[in-house]
């Protein structure tokens, strides 16, 4: 058999034994065989030398061309075996999507934590700083230096807890029914410009129900500096409801009572389920009621030792919970100190 | 507040729809919280006539009573004790919707035997026709209505109820929601009539009236009628009693209250044949003093209260309640009103004490203006002699030592824009005004403004800012983003702090929770010692809202727990949840401190592949693992050193240590504390008291440099007491210059190893910053530290 004959039937034995090769470990084997250092096809290659100068020529072409035709066919079977192995893990390594997780560990925080957060950031924005105060409080903080004195009707807007203690009349304590006396902590301490924002957890002494809670959360805002203004206190609520509850969110003024604001107004927001047009959420009104504000009333500034011919200040103080319900539709306000883990995982 | 519609219109024309009223009143500050519809409902209820009335076969109670219509007449079953042939009466035929008056439910009338008699429809009370609730008997209507006509049109109504505010003493009155109306639809009120047709003798002569105490009494004045008579009053003043919520009982009684609820004045009638001499003393109670009020209570003062008397002593508690002797009867012939003017805080104090808050005594409360009195003294008097049939004397009684001149308002120009943001022009601030019953003075710099007496909420310029604004509407300030000068920030390192905390133990897997702070000494008593609550007693509140909420807590622990437990209760199986929170903590002086605290628990079984429990339970190191984080975040070293705690069990209980002090404990629940909780199973707790961490924590950890030549890793195996702190090993091992970590990655106990003994196998990184390590430096550094552990804590090393 001369070696051209003997390249050919290496080709044969070749291309027959990689056609039954299976796997990756097989392939290998083959390779050694037919590719490696001591394999027939590099043993023809090593042995031209010995032949004259016409077969040389020959059988070292065909030698080549055995040895990259085999080269070849190994790199196809290799992304043919490749690929054999990607299709059976799509197929017989198919798994149910629709299987659990592996459970991570997962806790939340508490929703009212969230939206509080949310609310701050909002004001944050705007050059506010947080300031927090403290839960119980003396009567004159709370309601007095509020222009809410003992005696006034005012006072039966905002049902009291008091605390048992010795001090009378201003000294009284109380658990704050709002965070405004905020308000009055920092304004004693500091001079315009002021921009604060007081998140924190307030008490009424009032029977609970879905849309009430003895314990609540609140935000209170303060601004004051030369030349703020209703419109100023408009533009920064406006900001804050946009971040809340949409950047298409439209608000509504419209006047209310509380005694240390003057001009006090109750701010709205145009309902963001139904857009305007009426549903339950805002009582088929269109507008959703959401905090109540007003301009800094001049007898506090002037008992802070700010000239209110000068100066002027917003406040606003709102609802955690409302603002949380809303955005959650959260049907009872209940919910959220009950801590039943079904409803504190939701969020 | 409840304004009927019908009364309503006597003041004012209401020329928009009823639902714009309501929108421009609410926009005003004035909120009309709903509109309700009297009648509208009543379908099938016509006026019949009672055209006889014979007994019941068979029950004594009843009456079988024959009803007209003007068309066809029916049999009716009754039971009212009032009812009268020839009275005008509501019928209800069948089919009619009325309100159960047993159940208070809509239901549809339907034909009945009632006794064996079929009953035709029925005779309504008010209640059933949604009227009113007390009432005995049926609904008598007046003598004049038209038989056979829907009822609706005689009686139904609407009523607009507003949610005054208490700056607003003038709105609790019919005539002042009409003065907003009128100012916010561009038309004008029409004031009702007082003037007086009076024919009897002077007053002077036949009563009198002194103020011994003027600051609790601006104002007194005394109206005489002689000569009336004790009927009920007409049907549309009755009618309208019952819109506004009222109960009409008879003429006087109802006019006195008329008057109030259309002018705001309360108004107080006395027989005047009962009080001595005809003369009224206005003065604090003495000491111990007493009255039988018209509730038939004993009264007894001893504050001090304002008390209406004569010279024989008291007759009437000032504002709140009249007495019992000189109420005015059926046989009353000669009525005495007295309309005065209180101080607000007196007569509101004196009803919170007496618990007698009335209509009236709400009305002094919020304020009522001393020019009041003579005006709603005159409307009551002409209301009595032309609804009782009396004479009125000449003239009033009036007592009036505080008097007052009207107020006046400078306000300066520049005052609008600087709080509003806006410049209305002079026209539309002069009109505002004047609509709302303002007299204005237009000066170059000022306004100057009278302010109607009405109006005593409005005393300085923003008040009329305020006035100007809801008359033009806050829809036309401008959006204005905020400008001006941003204050530097204030920093809250223990706020920051806190959230930090939160979020690290939240991204750890725990859960938030927020509870309440009030709870119960019993309750604290399960997690603070007994010894320390009385050292110590928490604060309690005056006025508790729920028992077992009365005291401010000094743990969170048993919050804590007890959500938890709650939580397992409604088939939670893993429970990981934390509070941050205060606690109120008494001092000496006024206020409590406030210090923060963090409280995680943790329990129940740990889970599989498929979140389903397995038989490992969450142990201690579970709930290290989360306050390991923390501080490992914080870049604070901690140790652990084995404590004992109240409400924790000893051997598995650690303090968490930071320099000198502790920070805060780690450990499991007592078994006996967990069960007061009705724990069965183990539970986990941490406490970190905020303020003691803050000073070691570093915000922004430091960096250390890599290594720039691979380490070493051995493991090591030894076998120590059982006393021993892997953590003193680790600390030992670390001493060493080239060992550059240490952990523990195994603990065993039992055979081969003996008794009071325990295998720690650790793995040991050995690395230096300048080279790489050889074996024979490895050899070494080993061989050292396992001497020096031998040497400390008796340490044989573990082939």
């Amino acid at each position: 058999m001369d070696v051209l004959q003997k390249i050919d039937a290496t080709r044969m034995r070749a291309r027959d034994s990689l056609a039954r090769v299976e796997d990756e470990r097989a392939l290998e084997d083959w390779r050694i065989d037919f590719l490696g250092r001591k394999s027939e096809t590099v043993s023809v290659l090593r042995s031209l030398g010995e032949l004259d100068s016409d077969l040389r020529r020959k059988a070292g072409q065909a030698a080549n061309a055995l040895k990259s035709e085999l080269e070849e066919a190994y790199r196809s079977k290799q992304e043919e075996l490749a690929e054999a192995k990607i299709r059976k893990a799509q197929t017989l390594g198919r798994i149910d999507v629709t299987l659990p997780s592996r459970p991570l560990s997962s806790g939340r925080l508490h929703p009212i934590t969230q939206t509080e957060r949310d609310i701050v950031d909002a004001f944050v924005a705007q050059g506010f700083s947080v300031i927090e105060g403290p839960e119980v409080e003396l009567d004159y903080y709370n309601f007095e230096a509020l222009r809410i004195p003992d005696d006034h009707p005012a006072r039966e807007l905002m049902d009291t807890f008091y605390v048992d203690h010795p001090g009378e009349g201003h000294r009284r304590l109380v658990l704050r029914t709002h965070t405004s006396p905020n308000q009055i902590r920092f304004m004693e301490k500091n001079r315009p410009p002021i921009r604060i924002v007081c998140p924190g957890r307030i008490y009424r002494n009032e029977a609970t129900d879905p849309t009430h809670e003895w314990m609540s959360s609140q935000v209170e805002v303060l601004a004051v500096d030369e030349g703020l203004t209703l419109a100023h206190l408009k533009g920064t609520l406006f900001e804050f409801a946009k971040r809340i509850f949409g950047q298409d969110r439209k608000i509504r003024f419209r006047c209310d009572f509380f005694r240390f604001v003057e001009p006090g107004v109750d701010m709205a927001i145009d309902c963001f389920l139904c857009g305007g047009s009426g549903c339950r959420t805002c009582k088929k009104e269109g507008w959703i009621e959401i905090l109540g504000a007003g301009m800094v009333h001049p007898e506090i500034l002037a008992n802070m030792g700010y000239d209110p011919e000068i100066y002027t200040g917003f406040a606003a103080g709102l609802g955690i919970e409302r603002a949380d319900m809303l955005r959650r539709g959260v049907d009872d306000i209940r919910h959220y100190y009950e801590n039943d883990l079904r409803f504190l995982k939701q969020f | 507040m409840r304004v009927p519609l019908k009364w309503l219109r006597e003041y004012v024309d209401v020329s928009i729809p009823l639902k714009e009223v309501a929108h421009r009143l609410t926009m005003a500050g004035l909120e009309v919280t709903g509109i309700e519809r009297t009648g509208s409902d009543w379908e099938n209820v016509v006026v019949g006539e009672v055209l006889e009335v014979r007994p019941h076969p068979d029950a004594d109670r009843l009456r079988l009573v024959t009803v007209g219509d003007g068309a066809s007449r029916y049999e009716v079953v009754c039971g009212a004790p009032n009812v009268a042939k020839g009275q005008k009466i509501a019928y209800a035929s069948l089919g009619a919707s009325l309100i159960d008056a047993s159940t208070g439910e809509p239901r549809k009338l339907k034909k009945a035997k009632i006794r064996g008699v079929a009953s035709e429809g029925m005779v309504c009370s008010e209640r059933e026709l949604g009227l009113g609730g007390e009432h005995e008997g049926i609904l008598v209507l007046a003598a004049d209505a038209p038989i056979g006509r829907p009822l609706a049109e005689i009686l139904g109504d609407t009523v607009l109820v507003i949610d005054m505010k208490p700056n607003r003493a003038d709105g609790l009155s019919i005539l002042g929601v009409a003065r907003d109306i009128a100012a916010l639809t561009g038309t004008s009120v029409r004031e009702p009539d007082s003037t007086v047709d009076a024919r009897g003798a002077p007053i002077e002569a036949r009563a009198g009236a002194e103020i011994a105490d003027p600051d609790l009494c601006p104002r007194f004045t005394l109206a005489l009628v002689e000569g009336i008579e004790i009927v009920p009053s007409p049907s549309w003043m009755q009618e309208r009693l019952l819109a506004a919520g009222m109960r009409p009982i008879n003429n006087v009684v109802d006019i006195t209250n008329y008057v109030m609820l259309e002018l705001g004045q309360p108004i107080h009638a006395f027989d005047y044949d009962t009080i001595e001499d005809h003369r009224i003393i206005v003065r604090r109670a003495r000491p111990h003093e007493t009255l039988v009020t018209l509730d038939g209570r004993q009264q007894c003062f001893e504050r001090g209260e304002l008390l209406i008397t004569d010279p024989s002593g008291s007759i009437a508690v000032a504002g709140v309640m009249g007495g019992l002797a000189t109420e005015v009867t059926e046989k009353t012939r000669n009525v005495l009103l007295e309309v005065a003017n209180f101080n607000p805080v007196s007569i509101r104090r004196t009803a919170a004490a007496l618990k007698l808050q009335s209509e009236a005594s709400r009305r002094f409360a919020w304020g009522v203006s001393p020019e009041l009195a003579p005006i709603a003294s005159r409307r009551a008097t002409k209301l009595l002699v032309e609804h009782a049939g009396g004479v009125a004397a000449e003239g009033l009684v009036d007592v009036h030592p505080a008097k007052s001149s009207p107020a006046t308002v400078s306000l300066p120009r520049k005052r609008l824009p600087q709080v509003l943001g806006i410049d209305p022009p002079e026209t539309t601030i002069v009109e505002s005004l004047v609509a709302l019953g303002f007299e204005v003075k237009a000066e170059p710099d000022r306004f100057l403004v009278r302010v109607p007496y009405w109006r005593r909420d409005v005393q300085i310029p923003d008040d009329v800012v305020e006035e100007v604004a809801r008359m033009i509407g806050y829809d036309r300030i401008p959006v204005e983003p905020l400008a001006g000068r941003v204050p530097p920030r204030v920093v809250q390192p223990l706020r920051e702090l806190r959230e930090r905390l939160k979020d690290w133990l939240v991204d750890a897997g725990m859960q938030e929770v927020i509870t309440y702070p009030l709870t119960s000494l019993d309750v604290l008593s399960r997690v603070v010692a007994r010894e320390s609550l009385e050292r110590s007693p928490p604060l309690a509140v005056v006025n508790p809202l729920n028992v077992g909420q009365e005291r401010l807590r000094t743990s969170l622990r048993a919050s804590v727990l007890d959500v938890v437990a709650r939580n397992l209760r409604l088939g939670r199986t893993r429970v990981a949840i934390f509070e941050a929170a205060r606690v109120y903590l008494p001092t000496g002086s006024a206020l409590p401190d406030e210090p923060e605290r963090i409280v995680g628990a943790v329990s129940g079984p740990r889970l599989d592949r498929w979140g389903s429990p397995t038989a490992e339970s969450a142990d201690f190191f579970d709930a290290k693992a989360y306050v390991q984080q923390i501080f490992d975040r914080s870049g604070v070293e901690v140790s652990y050193a084995a404590t004992e705690e109240y409400g924790l069990l000893g051997g598995r209980s650690a303090e968490l240590r930071v320099g000198e002090g502790a920070v805060g404990v780690l450990g499991q629940v007592h078994p006996r504390t967990a069960q007061t909780f009705g724990l069965a199973d183990d539970v986990y707790l941490f406490e970190i008291r905020l303020e003691d961490l803050l000073p070691h924590v570093k915000p922004v950890p430091h960096y250390r440099a890599l290594a720039k030549f691979p380490a070493v890793v051995e493991d090591l195996a030894v076998i120590v007491s059982r006393e021993t702190a892997a953590s003193s090993l680790v600390e030992e091992i670390l001493a060493h210059p080239l060992a550059s970590s240490a952990s523990v990655f195994d603990e065993y106990q039992g055979e081969p190893i003996p008794a009071g003994k325990k295998s720690l196998a650790l793995s040991i990184a050995y690395l230096a910053p300048d080279r790489t390590l050889t074996d024979a430096d490895v050899k070494k550094a080993r061989e050292k530290i396992v001497a020096r552990l031998t040497a400390k804590f008796g340490a044989e090393r573990r082939q």
